[in-house]
């Protein structure tokens, strides 16, 4: 694995400094200055490490069940004429490609000899995957969660409960995943030296965009091994994504962002649709601004007041979007579409139909997209399947079509 | 050009009270009402917070009053509407305390320049990062005489410091601990790290603030810099108030007197 390959100076890459051309930075108060500076000055140097990198790959392995499958979904194939591919990220342990990266941040956080873990959560996917490492390695671990999140990712918070997390409810705001980050951001400013904030998506302070991203690249370096087997040629056609803050995104992307003829595609929650005043459609509805100390393109009023977004999706409902994906946006390297909540819901039970495979609500988002999109006959089409479906099962038994709403 | 700040530090050295409150709250036209009544009862400065969102460095109290200024209708573009003659009763120095996005995106050099043309003289924007200040805002800063006031902590290295020393002017604004704002954490803990700023002999004058809430707390802070600033307390002493003014005088003799 090469975690820490050294790619600056590549135009989609981070710089020194911390930005995707003029998006990222490091936007904090002071409070957070030791700790934030700590970990930039640290993290490449500590990826690096052959001990860490062995770490982390037998950990990948044995634990989280790595390499994940590249499934030929054939039926899925038929339909869409296309040869579609799923990175199935549902099949890691925990259910999601969070995972990836709280592996890496909970070996760094050691490194670093830090005690006490928090994190942010939205579907409770990330909060999952940090409550296992958690216990794997004995740390304390609180988890910030909106409170609407709570409700409707319930099955989550009793995993992370019984993992030995603490689960505190963010109740300001939307009560989603912006509040849940900014409770776990005061946490770290109330508890600097002890602490590390594992933080769940490519975004926040640099160098966090560039760290979960560096994680979540094995995605991408598996892809194109594994197609290599399958069709003899390592690049595909399409790659195709559901972004929330990115970092599923940012993996599956990682080692094409440099081959131009590998096409990008990202898909955005458009909640009840781009301009029906719910929505997550960030590149759609934001300008440039600052969210949770990093300047990338966000959802705002005309005061700078950031806007509560909405989707189905308690992974996607977030107003901001990493800031390598602001710059994939600006720069047309990769093409943005969104998918509503109805979209996102049929192409579920599409997939559960066509290939057995019930598919988390985050990544539902990106096969949505697939009757968008006119590929040809021989185009080579990756989905990156982020997570199952489990913590959905009552959204979808919800909505199945012709449920009245009685038992199921 | 003298800036009102340094006018006050150059006549007064020791207890200088700075009090925080939220533009727009508890009701939007209650700033020229909160900024009088702070005046005429003993506040040497006054610092008004322009709300936000999401307030990081902020606790529940002072996130709740920026919520409710917000309703309000409270923004930059009402507040210096609000602040268009305010100097024709406000001789105090005045300083804008928020975060970086609004400010941002009402534009750096706007926004510096509605503040020298109404008479505000200093800003606090914790989020700003103090290398981006230096290479891409100072200029435009000093231009309009407005000093910025960056922030150290108990974290905050020496080298940090000093350089923040050279970078800042008016004062230093010295958090008494690493938090939120209007978290109970013992004063008496930093004892060590007042100490320790004041022996490092800071060509800015130093104001501590975070957890100062009464007199005791305020004479600690005051004892080891050149005074305080009070947020979270004086939030709490006006947000349920029937009658302003008479809550704010009441506040203000806690601090100052016994
Ligand atoms: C399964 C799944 N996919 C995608 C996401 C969105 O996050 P990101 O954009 O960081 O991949 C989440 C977030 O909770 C998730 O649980």
């Amino acid at each position: 694995m090469k975690i820490a390959d050294s790619t600056f100076g590549s135009k989609y890459h981070v710089d020194e400094k911390g930005f995707y051309g003029r998006f990222g930075g490091a936007y904090i108060p002071e409070m957070l200055f030791p700790n934030v500076d700590e970990l930039q000055r640290n993290y490449l140097k500590i990826l690096k490490d052959p001990a860490f990198q062995q770490e982390f790959d037998d950990l990948l392995r044995d634990y989280v069940g790595r390499p994940s499958p590249l499934y030929f979904a054939k039926r899925l194939s038929e339909k869409y004429k296309a040869q579609i591919y799923l990175k199935r990220e549902d099949l890691n342990h925990t259910g999601a490609h969070k995972v990836n990266n709280t592996i890496g941040q909970i070996l760094l956080a050691k490194r670093l000899g830090k005690t006490r873990i928090i994190a942010e959560t939205g579907a409770g996917q990330h909060g999952v995957a940090t409550a296992t490492v958690c216990a794997l390695m004995g740390l304390e671990c609180v988890v910030y969660m909106g409170s609407i999140d709570i409700q409707r990712q319930a099955p989550n918070v009793a995993r992370m409960k019984m993992l030995g997390a603490t689960v505190v409810p963010a109740t300001s705001g939307s009560q989603t995943l912006k509040d849940a980050c900014n409770e776990a951001i005061r946490d770290w400013i109330n508890n600097p030296v002890n602490t590390h904030y594992i933080l769940g998506t490519a975004a926040g302070p640099h160098p966090y965009p560039d760290m979960v991203t560096r994680f979540q690249s094995v995605i991408s370096e598996e892809i194109k091994k594994q197609l290599l087997e399958k069709t003899g040629k390592a690049n595909p056609d399409y790659v195709m994504a559901c972004i929330g803050g990115g970092s599923n995104a940012a993996g599956a992307y990682y080692h094409f962002l440099d081959e131009p003829d590998v096409k990008l595609i990202a898909i955005e929650a458009g909640g009840k649709g781009v301009h029906s005043g719910h929505s997550a459609a960030t590149t759609q509805l934001g300008k440039l601004g600052i969210i949770h100390a990093s300047k990338t393109l966000l959802m705002q009023t005309d005061d700078g007041q950031i806007t509560e977004p909405y989707s189905i999706s308690a992974g996607l409902d977030y107003p901001g979007i990493g800031p390598l994906h602001a710059h994939l946006y600006e720069t047309g390297r990769a093409t943005f579409l969104n998918a509503t909540d109805e979209e996102a819901l049929q192409a579920a039970y599409e997939l559960t139909r066509l290939e057995g495979i019930i598919p988390a609500l985050e990544s539902s988002h990106a096969l949505a997209k697939l009757a968008q999109v006119a590929f040809k006959p021989n185009d080579v089409v990756v989905v990156c399947l982020s997570g199952r479906g489990d913590k959905d099962m009552e959204t979808y038994i919800r909505n199945l079509p012709g449920n009245t709403g009685g038992n199921v | 050009m003298s800036n009102r700040i340094d006018q006050l530090f150059a006549g007064k050295k020791t207890g200088v009270l700075n009090i925080y409150c939220t533009a727009g709250f508890p009701e939007l036209n209650d700033t020229l009402p909160v900024m009088k009544s702070l005046q005429q009862h003993g506040a040497d400065m006054i610092e008004l917070g322009m709300p936000f969102s999401d307030p990081l460095a902020d606790g529940p109290v002072i996130q709740d009053s920026s919520t409710r200024a917000i309703k309000n209708g409270m923004s930059l573009k009402v507040l210096f509407e609000q602040l268009k003659d305010f100097r024709q009763q406000i001789h105090l120095p005045v300083l804008l305390m928020g975060y970086l996005n609004p400010v941002l995106l009402y534009g750096i050099e706007n926004f510096c320049k509605k503040c020298a043309e109404v008479g505000v003289d200093g800003v606090i924007l914790p989020d700003l990062p103090m290398d981006e200040y230096e290479t891409e805002y100072k200029p435009v800063f000093e231009q309009y005489n407005l000093h910025l006031i960056f922030l150290v902590t108990p974290e905050t290295t020496e080298d940090r410091i000093r350089k923040i020393d050279t970078v800042s002017k008016g004062f230093i604004y010295a958090v008494s601990s690493s938090s939120t704002t209007g978290k109970d954490k013992d004063m008496g803990h930093q004892q060590a790290y007042f100490e320790r700023l004041n022996a490092l002999q800071l060509t800015n004058p130093v104001l501590i603030g975070f957890g100062i809430k009464d007199k005791a707390t305020f004479e600690a802070a005051a004892s080891h810099s050149n005074g305080g600033i009070i947020g979270t307390a004086f939030i709490r002493a006006i947000e349920n108030t029937t009658n302003l003014d008479t809550s704010i005088k009441e506040f203000i003799a806690g601090v100052k007197h016994n």
